[in-house]
């Protein structure tokens, strides 16, 4: 490596001249990205808000209301339900993959899995393939005459089977073990990378101590990924809440109004049914919530660091 | 170290869930594969990929998903190494306060831009163009592309910098002779993320093109194709191993790239 070249005097070369002083010509370089950062998304947040303001149908002239569009989302039973739902998808996205992550992770760790790349490879693949894809497989695994009944009916629980997608009850699940499916491999590989910075040593002591799988799990494995479970929460709770693609292909929000979550709820109010208003406060109020779970995940990881 | 029955319920685990994860691609493959009409002898059917790329107009889609995909891709990774060189090398007034206003990118998901873009670019007549798929995909790329840009600048040893400028080297030239080609795998990781993104986005290729079928791009068309051809499950399958597969071949050659890009570009700031 290089460190044996000596080091030049740097405090005296920054005074004399570069890099150091304010450069306006950093301004040329960042000038393009800030251009059509600005025109295709400030312009548009901004306009976004300028929106929420409004009732529009998207023709005609629109009549200001005020926060009226923010009071009705909030207290509007149609469209608190879509937010219900959201919240029991993070159920689904982050705890349940969160939690499976975590254990398989410290099972590989402990056990010195070999081909540890391989699986990591495999366990990943979920998050690269098109939502869409995704949701036609399994629209195809939940289908009357589909897998999941077929096995059902081989076991002897012919009664339980049943177009998953297509009951009240079962939808929003559906989609939420598609989440599952989709975030498990992205916690796991994550907490892989948290746990390969323990020191060996750590658990050997703990072995020697007489510390059994579960206690130094808790002592040590889950300590170690602190971090990482922040990463693995935020990007999976904001999953969760975007969801749009799966419930879009998989559902169209029904049957009734049974898996409808806040992005289906945007699309449909400010497209479809001419209320660009109330469409656009939905999506505000998400991304207001999304910032939120944001700021507190990272609050929370940071206070425990302390 | 371990037990044996400890490490044997771990291998257990992991095949199954390795199983877990492959099932439904692999059930999509194999649907893909079936003849498309009863009555079909044989083993495996290659067919069903030709009459979805034909009657399905999947052709067109994959072309459209390209041409999208190179622009947004080489335009957002100039403009992202360009920002990122000044704000990862050059001290100037506001950088900060303009980073953080990118940054916002990263956290404000699309949902919350995508109805008001759709009624401004309206009103420009550019819904149902290609500019309308492009020019806001750029935009968000770039949030992540100059937060990964600037880390990578920041990351070079200033006196490699320093001693190109002795040697009289320009901004411009220090930044292409040196610090991009060094920077080649940040470079390639970025241009991998993006492209998957682009590739893989739905909800603003939906709303961008109200009437234009013609500019659909795969996700879309598969979406579009699903209501069509409900009988048709082989067909609808092989639709979807055709818009799936671009990415998961970069994938299987290049996963050090993805992982690695999906795990740092996620620990903000």
């Amino acid at each position: 490596m290089a460190d044996t070249v000596p080091q030049p005097p740097r405090a005296g070369r920054r005074q004399a001249g570069p890099p150091g002083e304010p450069r306006r010509i950093a301004y040329l370089y960042i000038a393009p990205a800030l251009l059509v950062f600005g025109l295709f998304f400030l312009t548009p947040l901004l306009h976004a808000v300028w929106l929420s303001l409004y009732e529009w149908d998207g023709l005609s002239v629109g009549t200001w209301v005020g926060l009226d569009n923010y009071r009705l989302v909030l207290t509007d039973e149609a469209l608190r339900e879509p937010f219900v739902h959201a919240l029991t998808l993070i159920v689904f996205f982050s705890i349940i993959p969160c939690a499976l992550g975590l254990a398989l992770a410290s099972m590989i760790t402990r056990s010195a899995v070999r081909g540890v790349n391989f699986f990591r490879t495999v366990l990943f693949l979920p998050q690269v393939v098109a939502l869409v894809v995704v949701a036609v497989a399994w629209r195809q695994i939940f289908a009357p005459d589909g897998p999941l009944n077929d096995f059902l009916r081989t076991v002897g629980l012919g009664d339980v089977a049943r177009g998953w997608l297509g009951d009240e009850r079962y939808a929003l699940i559906c989609i939420g073990i598609v989440g599952i499916w989709v975030c498990t491999g992205l916690c796991v590989v994550l907490f892989l990378a948290g746990l390969s910075k323990v020191p060996r040593e750590l658990y050997e002591a703990a072995r020697l101590d007489g510390a059994g799988p579960i206690r130094e799990f808790i002592t040590i494995s889950v300590p170690a990924v602190r971090g990482e479970l922040a990463v693995a929460l935020t990007l999976t709770l904001v999953a969760a809440m975007r969801t749009f693609d799966l419930v879009y292909v998989m559902t169209s929000g029904g049957p009734g109004t049974s898996s409808r979550v806040p992005a289906y709820e945007v699309w449909d109010r400010a497209i479809n049914k001419g209320q660009v208003g109330v469409g656009v406060t939905v999506a505000l109020i998400l991304t207001a919530f999304i910032l939120l779970c944001t700021v507190l995940i990272n609050r929370l990881s940071e206070s425990a660091d302390s | 170290m371990t037990s044996r029955l400890e490490r044997i319920t771990t291998y257990a685990l992991l095949i199954a869930a390795s199983a877990f994860a492959l099932y439904p691609m692999g059930l999509i493959l194999f649907s893909a594969l079936q003849p498309d009409s009863v009555g079909g002898t044989g083993a495996f059917h290659f067919d069903n990929f030709e009459t979805a790329w034909r009657v399905g107009h999947f052709g067109r889609y994959m072309a459209n998903s390209i041409l999208v995909a190179v622009v947004v891709v080489v335009v957002s990774a100039t403009l992202s190494s360009l920002a990122g060189y000044a704000f990862g090398t050059m001290k100037f007034r506001g950088s900060s306060a303009l980073f953080y206003l990118l940054l916002l990118g990263l956290m404000v998901p699309s949902e919350a831009i995508v109805i008001p873009l759709y009624y401004d670019l309206r009103g420009l007549g550019l819904t149902d163009t290609y500019a309308a798929l492009i020019l806001p995909q750029i935009a968000q790329s770039l949030a992540f592309g100059v937060f990964w840009m600037r880390q990578y600048f920041r990351s070079v040893p200033p006196e490699i910098v320093e001693a190109a400028r002795m040697d009289g080297a320009g901004h411009g030239r220090v930044l292409w002779s040196i610090l991009l080609p060094m920077g080649r795998p940040a470079i390639i990781t970025m241009v991998l993320l993006v492209l998957m993104w682009t590739w893989n986005e739905f909800l603003l290729p939906l709303v961008m093109l109200p009437t234009n079928e013609g500019l659909r791009t795969a996700p879309l068309g598969l979406s579009f194709f699903k209501g069509q051809y409900t009988e048709g499950t082989s067909l609808l399958a092989a639709g979807a191993v055709l818009v799936a597969l671009p990415i998961v071949v970069f994938y299987i050659f290049a996963q050090r790239h993805f992982i690695r890009g999906m795990l740092e570009g996620s620990v903000k700031g």
